[in-house]
């Protein structure tokens, strides 16, 4: 028999998917954008835990971040929206159909500006998906002017020094109801795709702001959102281990050290304390030591808070298991009868 | 001591044996927030079980409680029931209003007042009727606390002695609106109503021409308001998800639905929701979350009013783009910015026909009776999916929240028509799938939904510029011709649009073309122009824009044609300037009313005989 060459075997996942079916198109940010860090952390994760692009939406507003599911995850429906309204997008399709796993991509102008109204409707709603704010204090699509997540007394490249308060998108999702929150760092390939795996497993609104500098705006010495200040001043807040349901739980850790938190899905998120004590649960304690971070010039990262078990905004509409979009007219047209009742009733 | 107060007989009435039958309105004059409605209810549905054609109409302040409101009744035995311009009959309970309101009154009508008014002296030429509200309502009412909200069923019984209401037909009425639930209160309010009846019986001497008599015209005949029509369509049409904004008058059309929803369409075994209504933070998300919706394959809709619409524009404008299904009902009020929100008019058809920016253009429905707001939700959605657009449902205040007798629904003909999806079958068949193709030479491409388990199946949705395979572009051509296929569907649409209603006479050489509940005054000028001038009319009535080809056949047919609407600018009339040629624009006239009261056949029949100088 004569030897044949073979292709090298091409690397699947778990559910037998090579990458390409998770990649999207060809970026058309510029080199070195944080969002592009952002795209490739999404791939790696949806891709590791084999999770299924057909079930997947990606939605997004407007901006340079709202472009980003066109270049992730080809074989998912994506819809790149109107600026500052994924949310009631994203609401609305989860209504229509329950079992889609919605990724919402979205930027600070977005989020924090035109579309501040949705975004915390959206958190009081709980809404079952996971929403990340590419978030790097300006607007880049328009050339550069602050957004409301600018830190007071970060410059622009002109100089122009922003003196009012930035709205922090975290604090506002953990006091208007969503359930897991994190901030994370575009730079920080294993924190990132740590969160956004928990993220995936939790039930309910997990909100992701991830500081994603602009290297094109707002890049420069003196802005508190370019590379170099978040890798000075960020205080990771635990080391993250994901263990997904299907793997099998390796080494104990001692009480104390370690938090374990049981995900909706069966995953462990594996929370190692760092330099100081924090407490994912205690949403008081999560909002002060963000409050007295920001004071000290702190960025801090990791999972800031996490409630398990709260109902989402399917449970409070008390609606069937299966997606709405899709029931047959047997299920949604009332019948004849029923029409003949309430007409008598209206003689 | 007799209260009775007779009125010099005037030339109109000419005494007592002159008979006015079936022909009047009544007119209730209260302060809103005094429970009158459910009188007034009453009185309405009470002439109807008597067989007479009848129209309730409420003009309320756009306020709790505490300013003026009044209800007219119109009872017509040939029909006509769109508002009555004179007021034949008042009952005056508004101490703030009453002598104005005498004053507006046309000589021989009658008026039934509280008599602490003192209103008797106020004019020499009516037929008035005192009676002592609240010494009657003493005996009947103990609890001091509940005689404001039963005070006015005592008029109900003096207008039934008056006019001749059969008080069983009141009672009747009455039990049906309190339900078996607040029997109680029905009790309350029943005695009442004979109080007041006894009261006219041994007190007044009718000397004014007013009377029912019975008759069996609405026999089989339903009485709705146009928002609940509205809201049993869009249950029996398979809506399963509403998003909204509460606002004026569209409120109580999801509140119906609310109502339909639990007792429809909760699934029997798991007890849970075939559907989703939620209130949004504003009409921005209403609309966002029915595009998500739709997009993602639900039927979907929000209810709204102007200034709704107004924020909707920027989503409106994705819809046609993108080309996501979305039903919108518009129950239209008066005026730019806030305006007169509990005042009806047809003034958004302009707006919502270009809403957005760009070259965008919506199909909009024109149903001008409950039977049509129930048979049109059901048509908006079928349209909404078949064409994968945004379709706004046009009605108004006046239709929407007023009692109207109507023709019972009739259950739907024919199945869902869900559009061109692709499922994961008809993928594998075709075997290449491009989101926005115009595959059929119609304008309108395939869609897939999400969740559709395929590796052709997904495509990305974007409002920014869009080739036939969904990709980003800004080239000249890709442009041009997304734009040029979407104004090909549009064209596709005038074939699945309902067709005109039209009615001709043999010699008429003059048109007349409305839309919606313009119909009910048309439809009597109409009568009133070949009694009065002996001039007759053929006669056009637009169910839905774009529209079709029987627009530019019934103009040509014509000398002249006259455009009746509720607005100031002329929009029906603009919308069709858009679209015809200069010959037939140039055969156009318009008749216009834009105060915000319902459009009453009288001042359409003045203003064609001021144009026309006859």
């Amino acid at each position: 028999m004569s030897a044949v060459a073979t292709p090298p075997p091409r690397k699947v996942n778990r559910i037998g998917l090579d990458v390409l079916p998770y990649r999207g198109g060809k970026t058309t940010l510029c080199a070195g954008c944080g969002h592009n860090s952002i795209s490739e952390r999404i791939i790696e994760v949806l891709f590791e835990l084999g999770i299924e692009p057909w079930k997947v939406a990606k939605m997004s507003g407007i901006g340079c971040s709202s472009k980003t599911p066109a270049y992730f995850l080809n074989q998912a429906h994506g819809f790149n929206s109107v600026h500052g309204r994924a949310p009631a997008v994203s609401t609305g399709a989860l209504l229509a159909n329950r079992s889609l796993m919605g990724i919402v991509v979205t930027g600070d102008g977005d989020t924090a500006s035109i579309g501040i109204g949705q975004f915390v409707h959206m958190l009081r709603r709980n809404v079952p998906l996971v929403y990340i704010i590419e978030n790097n204090g300006v607007y880049g699509l328009t050339k550069g002017q602050f957004s409301a997540t600018a830190d007071r007394g970060s410059k622009q490249k002109s100089g122009v020094m922003n003196e009012m308060a930035p709205i922090d998108c975290c604090l506002m999702g953990i006091e208007l109801g969503a359930t897991l929150v994190a901030r994370s760092f575009s730079g920080d390939k294993k924190q990132l795709s740590t969160i956004l795996k928990a993220c995936l497993s939790h039930r309910g609104l997990a909100v992701v702001d991830v500081v994603s500098p602009c290297v094109t705006f707002n890049d420069h010495e003196g802005s508190t959102k370019s590379y170099s200040y978040v890798k000075d001043h960020e205080i990771p807040l635990q080391d993250l281990n994901y263990i997904p349901y299907y793997e099998e739980i390796g080494i104990e850790m001692a009480e104390g050290e370690v938090l374990d938190v049981r995900l909706h899905d069966g995953s462990l998120l594996r929370l190692k304390k760092l330099d100081r004590d924090y407490d994912p649960y205690n949403k008081m304690a999560a909002i002060a030591a963000i409050h007295e971070g920001e004071q000290k010039g702190e960025v801090l990262t990791g999972i800031l808070y996490i409630e398990q078990g709260r109902d989402t905004l399917h449970d409070f509409l008390n609606m069937v298991d299966e997606p709405l979009a899709t029931l047959p007219e047997s299920r949604v047209r009332p019948s004849r009868q029923a029409l003949d009742m309430i007409m008598e009733e209206l003689r | 001591m007799s209260t009775i107060e007779v009125s010099p007989v005037t030339a109109r009435t000419g005494g007592q044996a002159y008979r006015v039958v079936n022909d009047f309105s009544i007119q209730v004059a209260t302060v809103n927030g005094s429970g009158s409605q459910t009188a007034n209810s009453v009185l309405m549905r009470s002439i109807f079980q008597m067989g007479i054609p009848v129209s309730g109409k409420n003009l309320f302040p756009s306020n709790i409680a505490g300013l003026p409101t009044w209800f007219t009744i119109r009872a017509n035995k040939n029909g006509w029931i769109g508002r009555k311009k004179e007021i034949d009959f008042l009952v005056a309970m508004n101490p703030e209003t009453a002598r104005e309101d005498v004053l507006k009154l046309e000589d021989g009508a009658a008026v039934v007042y509280d008599e602490p008014l003192k209103l008797k002296d106020v004019r020499n030429d009516l037929h008035f009727y005192a009676v002592p509200f609240d010494k009657l309502l003493v005996p009947v009412c103990p609890e001091a606390k509940l005689r404001k909200l039963v005070k006015n069923m005592i008029y109900d019984g003096v207008v039934a002695h008056l006019v001749g209401i059969d008080l069983e037909e009141i009672r009747t009425a009455l039990f049906k609106q309190f339900g078996p639930k607040k029997a109680k209160a029905a009790e309350l309010n029943w005695n009442a109503v004979q109080a007041g009846k006894r009261y006219a019986e041994e007190n007044l001497a009718k000397t004014d021409p007013f009377a029912v008599e019975r008759m069996n015209k609405t026999t089989g005949k339903i009485m709705i308001d146009g928002n609940s029509a509205a809201a049993l369509g869009c249950v029996f049409a398979g809506c399963t998800v509403v998003t909204w904004y509460p606002i004026t008058p569209s409120s109580s059309l999801v509140e119906a639905m609310i109502g339909h929803f639990k007792r429809l369409r909760v699934d029997k075994e798991s007890g849970k929701a075939t559907y989703a209504v939620l209130q949004a933070e504003d009409e921005l998300a209403a609309i966002g979350m029915v595009i998500g919706a739709s997009w993602a394959g639900a039927r979907a809709m929000t209810s709204t009013s102007g200034p709704g619409i107004s924020l909707m524009a920027e989503f409106a404008g994705l819809g046609y783009y993108a080309e996501v299904p979305a039903v919108i009902f518009d129950v239209q009020r008066v005026g730019p910015s806030t305006g007169l929100p509990t005042r009806t008019a047809q003034g958004d058809l302009l707006k919502n026909a270009l809403l957005s920016h760009g070259d965008t253009r919506h199909p909009m429905f024109f149903p001008s009776s409950p039977a049509e707001c129930f048979q049109m939700a059901m048509d908006a959605f079928d349209f909404a999916e078949q064409f994968q657009t945004p379709v706004f449902v046009m009605t108004d205040l006046d239709l929407g929240m007023n009692n109207w007798m109507a023709d019972p629904f009739e259950y739907p003909a024919r199945p869902l028509n869900r559009g061109k999806v692709l499922s994961k079958e008809d993928l594998d068949k075709a075997g290449e799938f491009a989101r926005y193709r115009d595959v059929d030479g119609d304008g309108i491409p395939y869609r897939t939904l999400p969740g559709t388990h395929h590796p052709k199946a997904a495509y990305f949705t974007r409002g920014s510029g869009h080739n036939d395979e969904a990709a980003y572009t800004e080239r000249e051509e890709d442009y041009i011709n997304n734009m040029d296929r979407l104004a090909r569907k549009f064209e596709t649409m005038r074939k699945f649009l309902p067709e005109p209603e039209a009615a001709s006479s043999h010699n008429a050489t003059i048109g007349i073309i409305c839309c919606g509940t313009s119909r009910y005054a048309v439809e009597e000028s109409r009568d009133q122009l070949i009694r009065e001038y002996g001039i007759e009319t053929n006669y056009l009535r637009l169910k839905a824009y774009p529209f079709t080809a029987r627009l530019k056949e019934f103009i040509a047919g014509h000398e002249r044609v006259y455009v009746v609407e509720q607005n100031r600018d002329a929009q029906l009339l603009a919308l069709m300037r858009l679209e015809l040629e200069p010959a037939l624009i140039g055969k156009l006239r318009s008749i216009r009313y834009y105060g915000g009261l319902p459009l009453d056949a009288r001042t359409v029949t003045d203003e064609f005989a001021t144009q026309e100088g006859l």
